[in-house]
């Protein structure tokens, strides 16, 4: 095999804040007064289930209409949405905690034509992390788009239950990400 | 319909070769707790996964490429130029790339609050950098070459010098966390997470080099570390129907 050329990947270490957390790169892609805005709320957990308080989470999805900010959707049927990157960075300082402020993203093609439920990407960094993990948040009040995603359904059903949030009870929705041990979060190679 | 099991392959991630370490590495401790386990499943690469951010000048201020002059006051330390170019797998330029970085001073101590190490701080020095590459690629930092510091990883470890970098890349597959060290540390051979990276090439990229032409005559030494960003497990979809 040869060598690919990349640069390898290296672990943010127990200071990442410095260099990650600051302006304006955040956790609010919308405005909290967006009345599409939901509120993703979840815990960063170790083997052990403790809380991880040295990581980011970072998501990266389609805006409300399906489309990617992003020079390789050039799709006409939905129109990009002035202000919305679709790019949002979380610190878990307060006992493994993220929490992100966003829209809905819409359903996304599957490159064999067909489409896939709405998901966001999910990037894990953490002290101890050597490399990114990386999976997918899909959401609870979409069922029947569930059921129809490629990847979901190409997943055993423990699998695939990792990577569908919950619905909390003041309506935001919770996505715990477990980084080992029973229940660990799938991930996936990127 | 749920699958009775993952159609989709799946790879343990210690048999995935290339540059990247392993996410279990024990001589690494904070791995124990923290590295996943379970295979990686592999899926198609999705208008999801080969798209990603990209960020304008607005998420850049005037002296955020130059950690020496974020305070009223200069370092201390060693003054350098730290500046290199981004490049695609394919070795064409990535222009426009966000690049952050961040770093311990001169003495080896971070600004955060849970660096304990007794060296002191420095008023004058933050330790956080960010710039966009220009059309060619390059980026270019002016700081203080970051001390060796010790951390309760097995006992007396110091971690070699080292600045983190973040980037972004064209797509969501490649963002790319790593730490740039400088030549002939004698550290090296007693960090772990520098030896995380099992390919002995792959680990000297991470591993910048003297370079007197980058170098402010009177001023700073210059540093060169140029940075490959690429999908690591880029395949087609045309691939992945036999399992």
């Amino acid at each position: 095999m040869t060598d690919s050329g990349l640069t390898g990947s290296q672990t943010v270490g127990p200071y990442l804040s410095i260099g990650l957390l600051r302006n304006p790169i955040t956790a609010r892609l919308v405005e909290e007064a967006d009345p599409r805005a939901i509120r993703i709320r979840g815990r960063l957990l170790d083997g052990l289930g403790d809380p991880v308080p040295d990581g980011i989470v970072e998501i990266w999805q389609a805006n409300a209409a399906g489309r990617y900010n992003h020079p390789s959707d050039a799709r006409l049927e939905a129109s990009l949405e002035e202000g919305f990157l679709g790019f949002g960075r979380s610190g878990t300082a307060d006992e493994g905690r993220f929490e992100f402020v966003t829209v809905k993203p819409g359903p996304v093609p599957w490159p064999d034509g067909g489409l896939q439920a709405p998901h966001l990407l999910v990037g894990v960094f953490a002290r101890g992390l050597l490399k990114r993990a990386v999976t997918r948040m899909y959401f609870p009040d979409e069922g029947a788009a569930n059921a129809s995603d490629p990847v979901l359904s190409g997943l055993d059903r423990r699998t695939r239950e990792t990577l569908i949030a919950e619905s909390a009870g003041d309506g935001s929705l919770h996505f715990d990400i477990r980084l080992q041990g029973a229940g660990q979060t799938t991930f996936f190679a990127t | 319909m749920d699958a009775e099991r993952t159609t989709f392959p799946i790879i343990a991630d210690l048999d995935r070769q290339g540059a990247d370490p392993p996410y279990d590495f024990p001589e690494y401790v904070g791995t124990r707790l923290r590295a996943p386990k379970e295979p990686l499943v592999i899926v198609p690469q999705t208008l999801s996964e080969l798209t990603g951010p990209a960020f304008g000048d607005a998420a850049v201020g005037e002296f955020d490429n130059d950690l020496t002059r974020q305070h009223v006051g200069q370092p201390l330390g060693e003054r350098i130029v730290v500046a290199g170019r981004v490049l695609g797998c394919d070795g064409r330029p990535l222009g426009g790339q966000l690049v952050e970085i961040w770093q311990a001073n001169a003495a080896g101590r971070y600004l955060h609050v849970v660096d304990t190490h007794d060296a002191p701080l420095d008023p004058s020095f933050s330790g956080a950098g960010r710039t966009l590459t220009d059309g060619d690629g390059w980026y270019r930092f002016t700081t203080v070459k970051p001390g060796a510091y010790p951390w309760k990883n097995h006992p007396n470890a110091w971690r070699p010098n080292h600045i983190h970098f973040s980037l972004f890349g064209r797509a969501f597959t490649e963002r790319l966390v790593t730490q740039m060290y400088f030549p002939g540390d004698p550290l090296f051979a007693y960090d772990p997470i520098f030896h995380s990276i099992r390919d002995e090439q792959a680990r000297e990229r991470l591993v910048s080099n003297l370079d007197l032409s980058l170098t402010e005559a009177d001023w700073a030494l210059g540093y060169r570390f140029d940075i490959v960003l690429g999908s690591r497990d880029a395949t087609p979809l045309e691939d992945l129907h036999d399992d």
